[in-house]
């Protein structure tokens, strides 16, 4: 019962710190498009 | 992408909510614990295969279902016809998605009257109508005489049982009317938090129980834990079919894959939206509600009052019959009955708007409707089918024949062809690649083999288990196997003793209807595709 218990609960307290702390969504804020480099690199 | 978006999530939280509210419903509180406590099937070899299952199918599809429905919105289409439309890319390709509709509108048909005797039941707990005596049998009485199981349309006209439906169904519909991120992301938002502070409350109370009769000792929730969770033989358990079948079966249920939802859900996003970490958190907070709080509930508060007895006769009985005479037993108990009904009416609410987004995306892109056209059409045809239900509500035949076909066979099939359409047709590595844009996660690279290989070969070995026992009558024996009809085949059919049920063909019949006036609206949809 523990390891049941306790694998879901830490897994799911893990997944939402995981949503919480990461990138936020560009759509949100100012954004600007990052310049794509790649057809630089080519030239 | 030639139509323009007008639906969308407000938050990366507010899909995972409303996913994981799609998915956290009546068999995390109820159906979960009971299959845990079975002394045959259950204790440490079912949790054993439930957790294989959950990393082998559950997980797994669940990411294909998002991939598949992220994609399917980056080329224009919320719905699931619209999206295998937009995969396959032939004229059949449509009709591939036709289980995506009927799955959770006939689902719907019969959920949104359970989701009514949960509210019924909040509603007499809290006002002290539950509070019945100590006689079991009166419990079972309130119940078959509040879902009307004693005679046909006993529950129809102006009763409370049905008011409580009435309320209940133009409640789902006045949610859904108010649009995808004002309604079901805004009630997910507030519901899926509530639902687990009153679990929380619940199983604080539960767990505090102690040993509530002085004179019988044995009966404490310390030894329900005990008996719920004790792992039994785990060697004799996993060689067993059946233990493979149930775990399977409610990894399968329980995270509403194959339903038709996470795929419209999912299309809503952006190109550039995580899908995978969303897909584990949504499945997290399912496993979290089913494992972490329904599986400490229920069966140790029923064993602490009733004993081991109680515990063993299925979801209705446990939900509508045992536990209310639990709460009766227990101090406050018409409060803690109330919450624990309320808990039920959230987690219901929840996944039945989730049944609903699907046929309004649909509508809505198929045929070209307004919101409020589809609504329209949609509560009609929800209506006609959730009439049959409350009307044919003797023994609950409409309702059990509605849940074989649509809710377990439509279901299997349509997470097959899902898991099938990824690898042969979307292509393995493709996927994998979609999968990744915009991933705040990676998923480890033995899915990649596990999505490809393993999945379709246990999904297809369990659904053929699945069809041999429920419909062929297979008694799960290798080494002396029987076949005998079982009742949904002999409601159809009929046997020795067992007339055929008018009522289960009338509504198989109804079934085949629905499904062709869906080939037909998927026909219609497809035209109006073609010429975009």
């Amino acid at each position: 019962m523990l390891i049941s218990v306790g694998a879901v609960t830490g897994l799911f307290v893990w997944c939402l710190f995981k949503v919480l702390t990461g990138k936020k969504d560009p759509d949100h804020l100012a954004h600007v498009e990052p310049v794509e480099t790649k057809d630089l690199d080519r030239r | 992408m030639t139509q323009k978006k007008t639906e969308a999530w407000s938050s990366k939280i507010g899909v995972i909510m409303a996913v994981a509210g799609s998915a956290v419903g009546l068999g995390n509180f109820l159906r979960f614990p009971g299959l845990v406590a079975d002394r045959e099937t259950g204790g440490g070899a079912f949790l054993i295969a439930y957790f294989i299952s959950l990393l082998v199918v559950g997980l797994p599809i669940c990411w294909v279902e998002w991939t598949l429905g992220r994609f399917g919105g980056t080329q224009g289409y919320n719905s699931s016809p619209g999206i295998f439309h937009a995969i396959i890319r032939k004229p059949w390709g449509k009709y591939i998605g036709l289980l995506g509709f009927i799955i959770p509108v006939g689902v719907y048909f019969y959920y949104v009257v359970i989701e009514s005797w949960c509210l019924g039941y909040a509603w007499h707990s809290f006002t002290g109508g539950l509070d019945l005596g100590k006689d079991p049998t009166t419990y079972a009485r309130f119940f078959s005489a509040f879902t009307g199981q004693a005679i046909d349309g006993s529950t129809l006209g102006f009763t409370g049982p049905f008011l409580f439906f009435v309320g209940v169904f133009i409640l789902n519909f006045v949610i859904i009317y108010r649009g995808l991120s004002k309604g079901i992301e805004f009630i997910c938002n507030w519901g899926m938090p509530l639902l687990i502070v009153i679990a929380l409350a619940l199983l604080v109370r539960v767990m505090t129980l102690g040993t509530p009769d002085p004179t019988k000792p044995e009966l404490s929730v310390w030894n329900g834990l005990g008996y719920m969770w004790n792992p039994h033989d785990i060697a004799k358990g996993l060689s067993n079919p059946a233990v493979w079948l149930k775990a399977a079966s409610q990894i399968f249920f329980t995270l509403s894959v194959g339903f038709g939802v996470i795929i419209t859900y999912a299309s809503y996003l952006k190109k550039k939206d995580d899908v995978v970490l969303s897909g584990l958190t949504a499945t997290a907070a399912n496993e979290f509600c089913e494992v972490g709080l329904g599986g400490l509930i229920t069966v140790p508060a029923a064993f602490a009052f009733l004993g081991a007895s109680a515990v063993a006769g299925g979801t209705f009985a446990l939900g509508f019959n045992v536990l209310p005479q639990v709460f009766a037993g227990m101090p406050y108990g018409h409060l803690f009955g109330g919450l624990f009904f309320t808990l039920l009416f959230i987690a219901a609410i929840t996944s039945s708007l989730s049944m609903l987004q699907p046929g309004i995306a649909f509508l809505e892109e198929g045929l070209g409707l307004d919101r409020r056209g589809s609504v329209a059409l949609l509560g009609l045809v929800t209506a006609v089918g959730c009439t049959l239900v409350v009307w044919f509500s003797e023994g609950l035949k409409a309702l059990s024949t509605v849940d074989f076909w649509i809710g377990d066979i439509g279901i299997f099939l349509q997470g097959t062809i899902l898991i099938y359409v990824f690898n042969l047709v979307f292509g393995t590595e493709r996927g994998w690649t979609e999968a990744h844009h915009g991933a705040d996660l990676r998923i480890p690279r033995v899915f990649k083999f596990v999505i490809r290989w393993v999945s379709p070969a246990f999904l297809t070995i369990i659904f053929a288990m699945f069809v041999l026992k429920n419909v062929a009558g297979w008694n799960l024996s290798f080494t002396a196997p029987v076949f005998l009809p079982t009742e949904p085949i002999l409601d159809l059919v009929g046997g020795p003793g067992h007339p055929a049920s008018g009522v289960a063909r009338l509504t198989v019949f109804f079934l085949l209807l629905f499904a062709v006036f869906t080939a037909l609206l998927i026909r219609r949809a497809g035209q109006r595709w073609e010429t975009r």
